[in-house]
């Protein structure tokens, strides 16, 4: 039944991710990254790991694509039929399937041991735990790197003196 | 902790996540829209996110190093999406494009 599952729901990301990359349009990629993202907070379920699920539901599937979207949305040139692919389009795609090649290559030739599939179930307690006193440190600095980025954002965007 | 027995071997994770590697690299060498370079990045940065949480919770979990490193991945993640797009639409409103082969003025 897991299994079932973890079939659908990676098809799904894939899929999603599949559609991000190769729509012509912008709008409808932006909603596929949704779907996809999603998708992987459903993966993150099946490894047992609630808490990362909700802040990818929180993060991703609010935050960065109202972000996107927004971004999309201020940046259209009015053209209709843009073209968002470059001429090195078929070079992309050789260079990707080489590294999804040698990637399967590695996973095929590595022994992997038979007596892995015992899963950690860990609470969400231990995580808060874990996150403010051994990896405290890290944390606020990464709160410290969220914070200059944010604020360097509304800085870079802002309208200047005399523009329009 | 409790561990209990599951029904997906740990590779099925690490193939699901050099997929979605794979298909964020083909989107950022093969878009030129600066957006969509963005969103293909994200795809990248979930890609390594499943990697670290699968083998967090099958192979080491103590300390929850692999869910604690995921963690600060999607804090940076929002942080780089915010910068990054803050910088395309400077970028567009001083060049009139979000295209990447467009913006190529340190090109000689």
């Amino acid at each position: 039944m897991t299994q079932v599952f973890f079939y659908l729901i990676s098809a799904v990301v894939i899929a999603g991710a599949l559609g991000v990359v190769l729509v012509r349009n912008v709008v409808y990629a932006a909603l596929l990254l949704i779907m996809s993202l999603m998708g992987v907070a459903g993966i993150y379920i099946l490894l047992s790991v609630e808490f990362l699920a909700l802040v990818q539901v929180l993060v991703y599937g609010g935050a960065v694509t109202v972000l996107v979207l927004f971004a999309l949305m201020l940046t259209r040139t009015g053209e209709l039929k843009e073209k968002l692919d470059g001429e090195q389009k078929p070079l992309a795609a050789v260079a990707a399937i080489a590294l999804l090649g040698t990637f399967l290559a590695m996973i095929m030739q590595t022994a992997w041991p038979r007596d892995v599939n015992q899963l950690t179930v860990v609470p969400f307690t231990d995580i808060g735990d874990a996150l403010f006193n051994r990896w405290a440190v890290p944390f606020e600095i990464a709160s410290g790197v969220l914070l200059v980025a944010l604020i360097g954002a509304v800085v870079i965007a802002m309208q200047e003196e005399g523009e329009r | 902790m409790e561990t209990v027995s599951s029904s997906i071997p740990l590779e099925n994770f690490i193939v699901l996540s050099s997929m979605l590697f794979s298909i964020g690299v083909y989107g950022v060498l093969a878009r030129r829209n600066a957006v969509l370079i963005l969103m293909s990045v994200e795809l990248m940065l979930n890609a390594v996110s499943i990697n670290m949480v699968a083998f967090a919770v099958y192979t080491a979990p103590s300390l929850f190093v692999g869910i604690i490193f995921a963690i600060f991945v999607i804090t940076i993640a929002a942080a780089e999406v915010g910068l990054a797009l803050a910088i395309v639409l400077r970028v567009f409103k001083n060049r009139g494009t979000a295209n990447v082969d467009e913006i190529d003025t340190l090109k000689w």
